[in-house]
């Protein structure tokens, strides 16, 4: 009898005893700031679902879907997300607003995905100062991803000027003495590009003969073109948004110039632009990417394409499959989750942006095939690679391997 | 030389543009005595039925037709449901209630066929137009177009008793209804003109910019700009005023260094209040006599 309640004895405060030890360990593995608790992680999101720029609100639309179906699988390491993602309407103003109340009402663990270049520079002092992480930021503007100065801020998205950079090396190499028209959106998107392009020529900067930038309240570039045209240059680069990249592309055709055509990236979308512009305007037109275009057939039996439509028709429904927009919510939120899988249960702001930098080889559904995100500690720029594409037939012809430009340190 | 012809054409083919849109502002000034700032988003709206319609496999002309009729409708339906309310109202309850307008049209207009832009298929085609690389037969044809528009409301002003009577409602309203003219029917009519105009302005213009819900932001600003330089009471005015504001547009962006980029569409402003200070009724409008 007393040997076996010794035993009991034993059995039970060495079990005790383990899940005191258990115990004690997974506590000092959990931390948290505000914002995060054994069941919730809140993330905040500012988007313009309003205003000038409202086309880019279906972003936010499916980061919010994505979270959806990560909640319905059962969260991350059990934790639900809570989005809470408000509209700036692209203002400046609204968007330090709407950034203080995710912060000081909302209390939210970080902010993810703001969007724009102006709205991003007028909270970025905010966060940093108050040590919350701006992760991802929906713009390329090379500002954003400056770690000794920003070391909250990071992008997302390859650099404007990263771009720039590797389509002059594409030009000198293939048309060592031709004649750059750089047409630009006069404002962070075309200056940064221009940038880009300048110091990728280097000492061939001379190339460009021609430069003019438009303003997005213009109705028609029309004039603009035949002024290009009349400067004698033979590559043309347009560095435009959607629909002054299809009107560019068509009015080119139309007045008989040919020259080689390079597009940048946030105007190249089939189905927004290419289209629009006439296919057969559109054919031989240059352009970088990083994502994979979901109505380009060529991806018809990719995994992560397949993974990304199936997505779409059960959680997001209301996105066009046409729109780049739509993929890139998509990416910036498979990334984001993938940020909070490696943080664990060490939820802190710091842990956070600490997982943020030190991603590997990482490769949301939606990039094209080579394409990866890397960062580190003095690298705050995810996306660096590119590949050229060519217009051919209905779809872009991706050629030559993942061209890097690294920015970032 | 080549370079200023270029321009010169290019200009022309824009101007075209701002042609139709400035007759619509003139139809509604001669209506009701004030621009209404949704027009051009009432032209979107209209266009984007066009194309609706168009997507529903219903043809060109079939889908132009009933744009017509639904503007012509909408157009008057809108002036009985907000502005006949409003009309004992000041201006500047017009002026909110414009606004208004244009923010609700545009959104519902975003929100229904979303903000990626869509071609909008041209009756003309697009190749050259008489071997000139600069107009496509499209905008010969919206050069065409307008003038047809331009001839057929001429006509209509000053020979026919509805548009003697509509003038007469909008410029001096209480003489006409002394006449036995219903003047609240005629601003309604007018605003149903002024919509079906409109409509033929944007489905004529969306080939050329592409249809979204913001294309018409730009071409109303310069459409104004027209109008005001033509004189706001001529449709000839307006359509003259169009071409040359085109026209200048171009040569000011090409020849004057610096002026080009960042200052074209303060240009349109300009212009406007130029005209203003200098010549009040714009180049062909009437000048305006008030007895007090």
């Amino acid at each position: 009898m007393n040997c076996r309640n010794f035993l009991r004895t034993a059995a039970l405060s060495s079990a005790a005893f383990a899940f005191l030890a258990f115990s004690t360990s997974a506590n000092a593995q959990k931390k948290y700031d505000t914002g995060a608790s054994d069941t919730e992680i809140k993330i905040g999101n500012i988007i313009p679902y309003s205003g000038p720029a409202s086309a880019y609100g279906i972003i936010g639309k499916m980061e919010e879907a994505y979270f959806k179906m990560i909640n319905d699988q059962g969260g991350i390491n059990g934790r639900k997300i809570t989005f809470v993602s408000y509209d700036d309407a692209y203002s400046p103003a609204k968007a330090v607003e709407q950034t203080r109340k995710l912060v000081e009402s909302d209390e939210v663990l970080f902010v993810f995905g703001p969007l724009g270049t102006p709205s991003n520079t007028a909270i970025m002092k905010y966060l940093n100062a108050k040590k919350i992480p701006q992760l991802f930021v929906a713009t390329g503007a090379t500002k954003f991803g400056e770690y000794k100065t920003a070391p909250w801020t990071m992008g997302w998205q390859p650099a404007y000027q990263s771009e720039g950079r590797i389509f002059a090396q594409y030009a000198i190499t293939e048309k060592p003495n031709g004649k750059i028209a750089v047409f630009y959106q006069n404002d962070d998107l075309g200056k940064d590009m221009l940038k880009g392009l300048k110091d990728g020529l280097g000492e061939k900067a001379s190339m460009i003969v021609a430069e003019d930038s438009y303003e997005v309240s213009e109705p028609t570039i029309d004039s603009h073109i035949v002024k290009m045209k009349a400067s004698g240059a033979d590559i043309f680069v347009s560095i435009s948004t959607p629909k002054f990249a299809a009107q560019a592309i068509k009015k080119v055709a139309e007045i008989g110039w040919k020259p080689m055509f390079f597009q940048s990236n946030v105007g190249s979308s089939v189905g927004a632009v290419m289209r629009p512009a006439g296919i057969d305007n559109a054919q031989g037109v240059l352009s970088l990417a990083y994502a994979k275009d979901a109505i380009d057939p060529q991806w018809k039996d990719d995994e992560g394409m397949k993974k990304y439509l199936d997505f779409l028709a059960k959680y997001a429904p209301f996105a066009n499959p046409a729109e780049s927009s739509a993929a890139y919510g998509y990416g910036q939120a498979q990334t984001v989750v993938q940020v909070l899988k490696q943080a664990g249960d060490d939820l802190t702001r710091a842990n956070i942006m600490k997982q943020a930098a030190s991603l590997k080889d990482f490769a949301p559904d939606t990039l094209l095939p080579g394409v990866k995100i890397n960062t580190s500690a003095t690298d705050f720029y995810p996306i660096e690679q590119l590949r050229m594409m060519r217009f051919t037939g209905e779809k872009w012809d991706v050629f030559g391997p993942p061209i890097d430009s690294k920015l970032g340190g | 030389m080549e370079l200023f012809t270029n321009q010169v054409l290019a200009g022309i083919a824009t101007g075209a543009i701002y042609a139709c849109m400035a007759l619509a502002v003139v139809m509604i000034y001669q209506a009701i005595d004030h621009l209404n700032f949704a027009q051009g988003e009432m032209a979107m709206f209209s266009t984007f039925v066009a194309w609706q319609m168009m997507q529903w496999g219903i043809p060109y002309w079939g889908a132009f037709a009933l744009t017509l009729i639904f503007s012509f409708v909408g157009g008057i339906v809108i002036e009985r449901a907000l502005f006949k309310p409003l009309a004992k109202a000041p201006v500047l309850t017009h002026v909110a209630g414009f606004i208004a307008l244009f923010a609700i049209i545009n959104s519902v207009a975003g929100l229904t066929w979303d903000f990626t832009i869509k071609q909008f298929p041209s009756p003309f085609g697009s190749s050259p137009f008489l071997g000139s690389q600069l107009i496509s037969t499209h905008q010969a044809g919206m050069i065409g177009v307008t003038i047809i528009l331009l001839v057929l409301l001429f006509i209509f002003f000053r020979y026919t008793r509805v548009g003697l009577a509509m003038r007469a409602a909008a410029s001096m309203p209480e003489s006409a209804r002394l006449v036995g003219i219903n003047t609240s029917w005629m601003i309604a009519l007018g605003w149903g003109m002024a919509a079906a105009i409109g409509s033929i302005a944007g489905m004529l213009i969306a080939p050329v910019v592409f249809l979204e819900p913001n294309m018409m932001g730009g071409v109303l600003i310069y459409g104004f700009a027209a109008a005001v330089v033509g004189g706001l009471t001529s449709p000839l005015g307006a359509v003259i005023g169009g071409f040359l504001v085109g026209v200048f547009e171009n040569l000011v962006g090409t020849y004057i260094p610096g002026v080009g980029n960042e200052l074209k569409l303060p240009i349109a402003l300009a212009l406007i209040i130029t005209v203003l200070v200098v010549k009040p009724n714009g180049l062909f409008g009437r000048a305006i006599v008030k007895r007090v």
